[in-house]
């Protein structure tokens, strides 16, 4: 099957959560957009397997997953600069405090292990039903699901309960306050 | 703008404090459209025009008829 325009269209339409898919996975912003130029070139190269009328976004999300995969196994030994680079790259930086927490948010994520990392976004970000989920990471339903609480459990634990100085003095003022005390 | 409620410190015990889970869910998902709305670079959309361009076999550089040829079909599938 040709790339038809309406095809092409849908292409398009994919790109920008691939993006923030790739991204979210990978927590570096130029390797998301390689990953992603990557999917792009598999996907047209394959476009003759595609099924008309079937999930496009699965299909794309699928190929950039599997890319990810293999890459990651590659690069795991190489320096990870998750937080300075991604953040970087966006286009209005949020507020101080917003941006504070947005990096702890986005540290407590790269401490989840990849397989519930990945179902947690599909399912919570890229609004993915757990049955395309499960068909995008090539497991059972049920497996998403328990991938999904676990990734949230540990979020939770993260962010809000191991960190309860969340809701508090941060650090450094506690430090300064404690030797204010001696 | 630091005020320290108490009410948020507690811990969930056992299940997960839906209050929490809200504030994930909302995390994660402004994190994800964060870069959904910075929309398509053109990188992106000019392979796909290239590619779709006929008799142009996917190769990873220098196929690019480098013209302004743009005008003619050149939709734009924004809403």
């Amino acid at each position: 099957m040709p790339l038809t325009d309406s095809l092409r269209d849908d292409l398009l339409a994919t790109v920008p959560s691939l993006r923030a898919f790739a991204i979210s996975l990978s927590g570096n912003a130029d390797r998301a957009d390689d990953l992603v130029q990557e999917t792009l070139l598999r996907a047209l190269a394959n476009i003759d397997s595609f099924q008309p009328g079937s999930n496009l976004p699965a299909w794309l999300f699928t190929i950039l997953r599997n890319l990810f995969r293999s890459d990651y196994r590659k690069r795991r030994r190489e320096v990870e600069d998750a937080d300075g680079v991604y953040a970087s790259t966006l286009k209005s930086q949020p507020a101080q405090n917003a941006h504070l927490e947005f990096e702890e948010f986005r540290a407590a994520l790269d401490k989840l292990p990849q397989d519930q990392r990945e179902a947690l976004i599909l399912v919570g970000a890229s609004g993915f039903s757990y049955e395309d989920a499960a068909a995008i990471c090539g497991c059972a339903v049920g497996t998403i699901k328990s991938r999904v609480n676990r990734a949230r459990t540990k979020l939770s634990a993260l962010l809000y309960v191991e960190g309860a100085g969340d809701f508090g003095p941060d650090d450094t003022v506690r430090a300064v306050i404690g030797s204010g005390k001696g | 703008m630091k005020d320290s409620k108490p009410q948020a410190a507690r811990a969930p015990k056992g299940g997960l404090n839906t209050e929490i889970q809200a504030r994930i869910g909302h995390q994660l998902r402004a994190m994800y459209d964060d870069v959904v709305r910075q929309g398509v670079p053109e990188r992106f959309a000019e392979l796909i025009r290239k590619l779709d361009a006929p008799g142009v076999q996917s190769g990873a550089d220098g196929v690019a008829p480098a013209g302004d040829d743009m005008s003619a079909n050149d939709k734009q599938g924004r809403d």
